[in-house]
């Protein structure tokens, strides 16, 4: 790989990265307010606001950097990037079309699962330094709930691996067949209900829950480094949602995909963002304890359920 | 848990998708000017030349928000022989709308028909003491009066057209039914006619 292919590889990753959390944060914006009978931002870029992402992002860079007095410098100033960069890095080996992914790497699901559990330590270091006691409580739920469901996303992705007998997310999209659909059913379902959770989105924010916590571990952050926590989690949803697209909705599987492959894991991938913002907008907030009782005692036994079913099928060449 | 909380949790999906796809109530208020109900109260204009300086809406008002400032005028006599008369002329009409409760009773009260609820409502100032509002600002809202809404079907006719479509005084009169109107009335009045003939 020469030194170009792989500027060229980096470039397109982060051009990525920038791009397609701006487009699900702007989708988000305009479903979230039809949804609740507005709509949305109308004035920003003129059409139907569609630049309103971008002004949030001039404001945010506008901002004063302010670090508390009581904090812990150094992390407090690390986490928004930890936070962030893992999901960049995800996304960085998600394939989006036959043979292509920024970084083709043999496990790259075990990649993935790896980065994305990172991006929840930039919580907890913000949690932990900002000494505050409304970010402590956040960071250690987010810490709570990090622990409960990387479970039931591992056994769901693993699942999926058996059943493609691989661990290359490009092989297991190519094994991928429609049967896999009622398949893999109780698979898909704890990894979309868990995913959501790991991103600490609505109905699963209770780490950051404003009405009780301010704004969790993210309360003490201004400017570009609370500006890089929403990215981070705008990242988080394209890649808990290329990642489905590709386990489970066979990623660019679908007419013409020697050529509209890509077009295809994308659309499926924005699919599978919209549902996770149209459960943002409907449901209410799960508590804290019913979070954890969802987890143990529906995900986790559903995925060993799935894993169960997984290898039989396998063994009996289903 | 989730067993009978499962229905609930579809419908709440359902209801924010049905939403969704309908209209949004969003008005784009300065882009698109907003469906104003009839009769809307949004600014008193004034229509100088009915004004008479007679002062009532200023009693009137609740909150003593209509300044008016008027002298006499000696009219000369119209023919020669004649006395001479006087009559108001308006040097001053503002309406203070910071104080304005928008009560209509000025309008109400108005016996000539000098004032007038407009639509208008964008008039919005950054210091309170531009709000008050002089007979030139007041004149200029009149363009914007709307067009009295037409009367209901077999209304009576209004007291205004009866007065002017009755025949005017000193005509012969007296002998009712005997004699024909010296000229037909003003305004085609059937009804008012036929109440002064016989017939």
């Amino acid at each position: 790989m020469s030194a170009l292919e792989v500027t060229l590889r980096a470039l397109s990753a982060l051009a990525a990265f920038l791009v397609l959390p701006l487009v699900v944060g702007q989708a988000e914006h305009k479903v979230m307010a039809h949804m609740q009978g507005r709509l949305g931002p109308m004035y920003a870029g003129g059409f139907h606001g569609w630049a309103q992402l971008v002004a949030d992002g001039v404001k945010f860079a506008q901002k004063e950097d302010i670090v508390p007095r009581a904090a812990d410098r150094g992390v407090f100033r690390l986490a928004p990037a930890v936070a962030l960069v893992p999901y960049l890095v995800a996304l960085a080996v998600l394939p989006v079309h036959p043979g292509v992914a920024a970084v083709d790497v043999p496990g790259s699901v075990l990649v993935v699962l790896a980065a994305t559990a990172v991006g929840a330590l930039g919580t907890l270091m913000a949690g932990w330094s900002s000494a505050n006691k409304y970010s402590l409580i956040g960071g250690l739920r987010a810490a709570a709930q990090l622990v409960s469901y990387e479970l039931p996303i591992v056994l769901a992705v693993a699942s999926v691996a058996i059943a493609g007998g691989s661990l290359s997310l490009m092989a297991l999209a190519d094994a991928w067949t429609p049967w896999w659909l009622l398949w893999q059913l109780p698979g898909a379902v704890v990894f979309l209900v868990a995913g959501v959770a790991e991103l600490q989105r609505p109905p699963f924010d209770m780490p950051i829950a404003d009405a009780e916590l301010v704004m969790g571990a993210w309360t003490e952050y201004t400017g570009l480094r609370f500006a890089f926590f929403l990215l981070a989690e705008y990242a988080g949803i394209v890649v808990v949602s290329v990642l489905f697209a590709v386990l489970w909705l066979g990623g660019w599987q679908g007419p013409f995909d020697d050529t509209l492959g890509w077009l295809w894991t994308l659309l499926k991938a924005f699919g599978v963002a919209i549902v996770v913002v149209w459960v943002r907008v409907s449901w209410p907030r799960l508590r804290e304890d019913q979070l954890q009782r969802l987890a143990w005692l529906w995900l986790v036994p559903l995925g060993l359920l799935q894993l169960l079913l997984t290898g039989v099928g396998v063994v009996s060449g289903w | 848990m989730t067993g009978p909380r499962v229905p609930g949790v579809l419908k709440g999906l359902a209801t924010t998708a049905r939403t969704a796809l309908r209209p949004a109530h969003t008005s784009e208020y300065p882009d698109v000017p907003p469906d104003l109900p009839p009769r809307s109260r949004g600014v008193i204009a004034l229509l100088e030349e009915n004004c008479t300086s007679c002062m009532l809406c200023a009693r009137e008002c609740p909150d003593w928000c209509i300044h008016i400032d008027s002298h006499k005028e000696t009219v000369p006599a119209p023919a020669p022989g004649g006395r001479e008369r006087q009559r108001n002329v308006l040097d001053r009409f503002a309406i203070d709308f910071s104080l304005c409760m928008y009560c209509g009773i000025c309008i109400e009260v108005c016996p000539f028909d000098a004032l007038f609820w407009s639509p208008q409502f964008e008039y919005a100032e950054t210091d309170i003491r531009d709000l008050l509002h002089e007979k030139e600002r007041l004149g200029g809202w009149m363009a914007s009066v709307p067009a009295p809404p037409a009367l209901d079907e077999r209304a009576a006719p209004p007291a205004e057209e009866t007065a002017a479509s009755r025949p005017a005084r000193g005509g012969p009169r007296g002998g009712a039914g005997r004699t024909p109107p010296a000229r037909p009335p003003r305004t085609v009045r059937p009804r008012v006619v036929e109440s002064e003939d016989p017939s």
